[in-house]
């Protein structure tokens, strides 16, 4: 079973962002859970939220508290002390950051991947959403499922031109990030 | 279908394919989702009802209890606050004997104000007359709310469909939505002989008094004593359909020889059946999955022990001044029984974590010297509380 | 379930001479004002109706299980959610295709008080539902406690009047302002004094698709403090007073009066009632003070309504019910 922590800020899109890489995985025939760490949190508080994605059926319902990869969607939150608790050894993090991976990485002490997923967003919808660059970037790095399988997601969510804009966004940084780079960890 | 759904979404479906014909309700989290997504159905127009938004919970449930009475499939959801501002009614609709559904998304009831997950709610209108059934996970959940549409129209009882708030309710998972030609077999279409008409015109809900107040009451008793068969060949009969079965009133896993069980109630029983795996123990443990809180299903639990020494129970809600409620009430039905010692243990009070680790720590309290009391709040932080309040 | 024999009530109500929705044999008082505004309000709907009735003295009076004084089908749940339980009736009906009026039924208490925010759901809902206040002006059914629709200075076990208090200190709720604020296609008062008046409002309200509200007064000789024999004739009184005045609003606007052709002083009201009695206290200027008082409410409600009937008029408060009761006229 892998288990993912997704950090951002209320209005990200957090629970959009678990849910999706969870019906990603739905899509390739893997089991998937996904839930917000539930808060009562308004616009630009932390929010977390939880992915596991496993071959058979995911029946624990704890918060995911090792976490094998973390998603960071603002580089602010790297400096909270929960942000990194916990990270499995061997796990690695990927991190919307307009810095070099090398420079983030030096922050959080972990194997780092940084991608500017806002820029990416605001350059092809025209709007500040990281998570859906930042979820084809993960799928990329890690291999964990096919980019494919991201874009069937989007299908179950949006439609017409907002979909043709995301799955374009889901190109772009999937191909700007370092595929395979952590195939090894995910497989594990 | 396989699907990935929001435990909300597949409720609101579920219910949808039950073909309500009036739904009334207000927001309150974490019930929310459900009413907003049944209301995107109308909105597409997937499903063809009245759908009342009312000004308070206690409409809601009035509105829906209004409609029932007039022979309407009729359905509410809410949860916390919610429900004990539906109380009176609630009561009234089972002293009625209006069938109906109501989904608890069970939260924390304040003060404090807390809006995360426990068991309060649903525990704090335990005597009102309603069935109530608990749900381990999104798939039983869907599955429930089908059966509790046909248990309604079969005991003219309403039914209390229970789902953890956010653990159940905000979770997306794989589940099986059913097609609506195999609900549309599964639930005939709504009838109740009792309903309002012009024509045939009855007086419903009149004075009873001292005369025959007890009889009406002692026949609520019976039916819903009587409602345990139909809930579980509700359960049966879905389950020849569908393939899946919700546990009819509980279900019993592990070696049958066990002399220790841990019995619980919704959301947690998937985080045990993990735990028990990661942590296996030197001595044998069955899990105690009860779905039926009402009707107790006293004979049920009284077979599922035979042969226990240790019952554990866990406790989503507590009782101040008692205890724990589900333990006080298995002991109650264990009595006639050479019984165990029943242990009740809260866990997970207003939304804190129940983590895999809670298992372990559950089996080393088993083997305390002295032996622990009858109840306790297992992760309770005693450090940070005053010495008067340890 | 209770195994007694069910009545069949649509073959009593077919050997009926002419139409009760509201049956004799109840155990209402001598004299009760709601059980006569019941009686009406249900000749004037017919018997295509369901009702939804709140908690109180109707209730009490007409149920009595295993007998029920209805002939039309009845549904009580709560002393609160009369409007709301009403609310779930009419969207059933329409979810069935159904065409049965709707028409709701509860006292001051249930209506001004406890089951107001019901109520005002309803109307905000645009419920197609009739919702009948029988005003009483008290919580009769639990032993006269003051409500806000109790009028100023009356005397109930919780207003009571004595050396330091003339009863109820706080004015009776205008409730019908408040409604028609709704905008609602139809609202009006009547009295159980002017039973035609009555009729035809019911059946103008029975014709409209939509939210419609009925305040009847309904005078209660326990409570009040009357001879029995008198409920009409102080029903009338407080009409011609002009403490009561009997208007129709649609969507808000007043549309209608009962005028009165000669306001009659409210002492000739106030004096036949027990409730009131502290205020012919001779000997008390404070008695004087408070009937001067009501004396100007009345003077109000004539100026806003415009009430003054200039000229005979046959549907003026003299002219459009003629009957007396017990030969006590003026």
């Amino acid at each position: 079973m892998i288990e993912i922590r997704i950090h951002g800020r209320g209005g990200q899109g957090n629970v959009v962002a678990a849910y999706l890489l969870a019906t990603a995985a739905f899509e390739v025939g893997r089991h998937c859970q996904a839930f917000p760490a539930f808060g009562a949190e308004r616009r630009g508080a932390p929010v977390t939220a939880f992915v596991r994605i496993d071959d058979r059926p995911i029946r624990r319902r704890s918060q995911v508290h090792a976490p094998r990869f973390l998603i960071v969607q603002d580089p602010g939150l790297l400096h909270l002390p929960g942000t990194t608790a916990g990270l499995a050894a061997g796990g690695g993090i990927l991190a919307n950051a307009g810095e070099s991976s090398e420079a983030v990485g030096a922050v959080t002490g972990h194997p780092t991947v940084a991608i500017n997923a806002t820029a990416m967003a605001m350059e092809v919808l025209g709007r500040p959403m990281p998570n859906v660059p930042l979820l084809a970037a993960f799928l990329a790095v890690t291999g964990l499922l096919p980019v494919e399988a991201l874009s069937k997601a989007l299908a179950e969510r949006f439609s017409g031109e907002v979909l043709e804009k995301n799955r374009e966004l889901v190109r772009a940084a999937a191909a700007a990030a370092p595929a395979g780079l952590w195939q090894e960890a995910a497989d594990a | 279908m396989l699907e990935a759904l929001e435990g909300s979404q597949a409720v609101a479906r579920a219910v949808a394919l039950c073909r309500p014909q009036v739904v009334a309700a207000y927001p309150i989290t974490p019930q929310t989702h459900i009413v907003e997504n049944i209301s995107k159905l109308v909105a597409e127009g997937r499903l063809d009802c009245e759908l009342v938004s009312v000004e308070s919970e206690f409409s809601a449930a009035s509105v829906a209890l209004g409609a029932a009475a007039t022979g309407a499939r009729a359905y509410t959801a809410s949860s916390s606050q919610g429900i004990l501002l539906m109380t009176e009614v609630l009561y009234n609709i089972a002293g009625l004997r209006l069938p109906m559904v109501l989904t608890c998304a069970n939260r924390a009831v304040g003060a404090p104000i807390n809006i995360w997950n426990d068991q309060s709610d649903s525990m704090s209108v335990r005597d009102a007359g309603w069935i109530q059934l608990h749900c381990a996970d999104n798939q039983e959940a869907v599955d429930a709310t089908i059966q509790a549409f046909r248990i309604t129209q079969n005991t003219e009882l309403p039914v209390m469909v229970c789902m953890d708030g956010f653990v159940l309710t905000h979770t997306l998972e794989t589940l099986e939505m059913p097609e609506q030609a195999l609900v549309d077999r599964y639930l005939p279409p709504f009838s109740f002989p009792r309903a309002l008409d012009p024509h045939r015109p009855i007086s419903m809900g009149t004075l009873v008094g001292p005369d025959h107040f007890t009889e009406v009451r002692h026949s609520h008793h019976q039916a819903l004593l009587r409602a345990k068969e139909e809930i579980v060949a509700a359960d049966r009969d879905w389950a020849a359909l569908s393939g899946r079965a919700g546990g009819g009133l509980l279900t019993v896993e592990g070696p049958e020889d066990a002399r220790t069980a841990v019995l619980a109630m919704g959301s947690v029983v998937g985080t045990l059946r993990d735990a028990m795996e990661v942590f296996p123990q030197r001595r044998k443990v069955k899990l105690i999955k009860l779905r039926s809180f009402r009707p107790f299903p006293a004979e049920e639990l009284r077979a599922a022990c035979a042969g226990v020494k240790d019952l554990v129970v866990l406790e989503r809600a507590v009782s101040p001044g008692l205890g724990g409620i589900v333990a006080t009430e298995a002991r109650a039905a264990l009595a006639p029984t050479k019984r165990p010692r029943v242990l009740g243990f809260a866990v997970g009070l207003g939304g804190r974590d129940v983590p895999l680790e809670t298992y372990p720590r559950l089996m080393e309290a088993l083997g305390e010297e002295p032996p622990p009391e009858g109840f306790r709040i297992l992760d309770v932080a005693l450090e940070r509380l005053s010495a008067e309040d340890r | 379930m209770m195994t007694d024999d069910t009545t069949d009530t649509a073959a009593l109500r077919a050997r009926q001479p002419r139409f009760h929705g509201l049956e004799s044999g109840h155990r209402a008082c001598q004299g009760c004002g709601e059980a006569l505004a019941a009686r009406l309000v249900t000749e004037a709907t017919g018997p295509d109706i369901v009702v939804a009735n709140a908690t109180g003295c109707l209730e009490v009076f007409s149920t009595p299980y295993p007998e029920s004084a209805w002939r039309v089908p009845w549904v009580h749940s709560l002393f609160e959610n009369a409007a709301a339980v009403a609310s779930g009736v009419e969207a059933a009906l329409k979810a069935q295709g159904r065409r049965s009026k709707v028409v709701a039924m509860g006292g001051d208490g249930g209506t001004f008080d406890i089951g107001f925010q019901a109520l005002s759901g309803m109307l905000e809902r645009m419920h197609d539902v009739l919702y009948v206040c029988y005003d009483n002006e008290a919580y009769m059914n639990t032993g006269v406690q003051r409500s806000s629709s109790t009028p100023h200075a009356a005397s109930t076990t919780t207003s009571p009047a004595g050396k330091a208090r003339m009863g109820k200190r706080h004015l009776k709720k205008d409730l019908l302002s408040i409604i028609a604020a709704h905008h609602i296609p139809y609202a009006a008062s009547a009295s159980v004094a002017f039973p035609a008046d009555l009729k035809r409002k019911v059946r103008r309200a029975m014709q409209i698709e939509g939210p419609t509200f009925l305040l009847v007064h309904s005078p209660c000789p326990l409570g009040w403090g009357h001879d029995s024999a008198l409920t009409v004739e102080i029903a009338r009184r407080g009409v011609d007073c002009g403490l009561f005045p009997l208007v129709e609003l649609e969507r808000g606007k007043v549309t209608g009066v009962m005028p009165i052709r000669t306001p009659r002083p409210v002492a000739d009201y106030l004096k036949l009632q027990k409730r009131f009695g502290h205020l012919f206290d001779d000997d008390d200027h404070r008695a004087r003070e408070e009937r001067e008082h009501l004396q100007a409410l009345a003077e109000h409600n004539i100026d806003t309504y415009g009430l003054r009937g200039t000229d005979s008029d046959p549907f003026d408060t003299a002219g459009a019910d003629t009957v007396r009761r017990g030969g006590l006229g003026q």
